[in-house]
């Protein structure tokens, strides 16, 4: 018996009322694997997102998460969450060291008071994500990068095997994009399965051990060379337009 | 008479000590849940709430409970009216906020108008902290000793519900259950102000020491303490104030309160006015050379 894939999306169909969001969206991501989701704005990222996260009911179709359903995986701690940077308040009063332990709070007890162990994942998290120096500022006193960092280090020390990062690398300078996408590789090395939404192609074959094309449904699904290959590209729109 | 005596003296009444009591823990409690309405963004629901509770303070009055019984059942029920409004329409939640609110205070208007006097109405609006009665201190402290417990048990809870409901659901937690927790968490703490400021003014102890904190750091903890510290001392020196200039301690306090923001608003060291404006700009100049 082989192991359930890390994420099986199956038959999802979202509609906004009139407006379909995803129309009969199926694929399989297996464990240890670097996946870019790519598409332009309006294809459904953020929609397939929020149906894993179970915060949008699709109107039909199932998601798996290690071979569970989404409710019990998030019990479990297993789905990691990187909002897109104007999805957060970054004058809130938290410090880098207060968002990472957020991450903990599914291991603790009912009223979330840290103990060794805790402060302990933290601390790794941090160091492996190279924010232990900034772990005492608050969140908005840090650069684009480091802001997502402190997102992914949550993530780590909640001990997520899923994880899905909306936009990674919006509003992100070179040198910071390097040391997330080392981030990344460290974490699928670690056995991590990263769903990564992006609209920047040309950073997709250095990151991505595979990719999808997402377009309301699924237009292509292999590896980045493939997806990103003119013809497909071509192929794939041109008779999305077509059928449209 | 000596300054000591000028301070002490007005609180050697019973009345006065009585006053200085439901004020503190009103502001305390209120300063508490300040720090979380500010952040969320629930001003209008702080009104909204304090507001939809007149007609259950009436109704308790008519049918002999505690006020606090009846105002809670309002609030509440308020909350979730406008839930279910906002949820099954498509009417937007400022919309709802305002309509059941609006619609609970005037049942509440309507009816005191039918069956009491207009002293007992000015002092459902306007608070009368001289004139409160044993039983409602008892009721005050009970709340208010319920509201502060189970804010600090869940005040972690709260803080990721207010910064991040998406991670709290990717967690397995629920935010809707975080929410109606803090609600019904405002509603109580709406009951226990209502005595002191009355249902026009509660939500000022509801927004601005929370408010005035948040300019002044940014550690959540801290704001919490500088949030409770500025609503207590709010509430002695309006107290005080209404005593020697004879006015009402309710408006006073609020003033008190809202001195307390201005000043925070220009002077706090890195988010006021001063410091983010005129500051850089002088110190800009002055590595610059330029004199303008």
């Amino acid at each position: 018996m082989t192991a359930p894939p890390a994420l099986q999306v199956r038959g999802v169909t979202v509609r906004y009322g009139d407006v379909l969001a995803l129309d009969d969206v199926s694929l399989d991501i297996g464990r240890g694997v670097v996946c870019g989701l790519l598409g332009a704005n309006g294809s459904g990222k953020s929609t397939l997102f929020k149906t894993i996260a179970e915060i949008v009911t699709p109107q039909s179709g199932s998601v798996r998460i290690h071979g569970l359903p989404p409710a019990r995986a998030r019990r479990r701690g297993l789905l990691g969450y990187v909002p897109q940077s104007e999805q957060v308040d970054w004058a809130f009063p938290v410090r880098v060291v207060d968002v990472v332990m957020m991450g903990r709070y599914g291991h603790m007890g009912p009223t979330r008071r840290p103990r060794r162990a805790d402060h302990e994942a933290v601390a790794e998290a941090l160091e492996r994500t190279g924010l232990t120096a900034l772990a005492h500022r608050q969140i908005g006193e840090l650069s684009g990068g480091q802001r997502k960092r402190v997102f992914v280090a949550r993530g780590i020390a909640q001990g997520a095997d899923v994880f899905l990062l909306d936009e990674p690398f919006a509003g992100v300078d070179k040198p910071s994009e390097h040391t997330i996408v080392r981030v990344l590789r460290d974490m699928r090395d670690a056995g991590a399965t990263l769903l990564v939404s992006t609209h920047d192609l040309a950073g997709v074959a250095g990151l991505c051990d595979e990719a999808v094309l997402l377009h309301r449904r699924v237009v292509a699904h292999g590896s980045p060379e493939q997806v990103l290959a003119p013809e497909t590209l071509l192929r794939a729109f041109g008779l999305q337009e077509e059928t449209a | 008479m000596t300054l000591v005596d000028w301070i002490t003296v007005p609180f050697t009444f019973e009345f006065m000590q009585r006053a200085l009591l439901v004020s503190v823990l009103a502001g305390t409690v209120c300063a508490v849940l300040s720090c979380w309405v500010t952040l969320i963004g629930w001003s209008l629901m702080g009104d909204a709430v304090s507001h939809a509770v007149l007609p259950g303070v009436v109704l308790s009055y008519l049918l002999g409970l505690p006020f606090a019984v009846g105002a809670l059942v309002f609030g509440v029920g308020s909350v979730a009216l406008i839930g279910a409004v906002n949820r099954t329409s498509r009417v937007k939640e400022d919309a709802a906020i305002g309509i059941v609110f609006t619609a609970m205070f005037a049942l509440g208007v309507v009816v005191i108008s039918r069956i009491s006097s207009d002293t007992d109405l000015r002092h459902i609006l306007f608070g009368d902290p001289l004139g409160v009665s044993d039983a409602e201190i008892v009721q005050i402290v009970a709340l208010t000793a319920v509201a502060l417990a189970v804010a600090a048990l869940k005040h972690r809870d709260l803080t990721l519900y207010a910064f991040d409901p998406v991670h709290a659901h990717a967690i397995g937690l629920s935010p809707r259950r975080l929410e109606t927790l803090l609600l019904g968490l405002l509603a109580v703490t709406v009951v226990v102000a209502l005595q002191v400021l009355g249902i026009i003014m509660v939500v000022a102890m509801l927004i601005i020491p929370g408010a005035t904190a948040y300019l002044l750091t940014d550690r959540f903890e801290r704001m919490v303490l500088i949030a409770v510290a500025v609503s207590t001392a709010a509430s002695v020196v309006g107290v005080y104030a209404s005593f020697l200039l004879d006015v009402t301690p309710g408006g006073m306090i609020v003033l008190v309160q809202a001195l307390a923001f201005a000043a925070a608003y220009l002077a706090a060291p890195r988010h006021g006015l001063l410091a983010r404006r005129v500051l850089p700009r002088r110190a800009a100049a002055r590595t610059t050379g330029d004199a303008r």
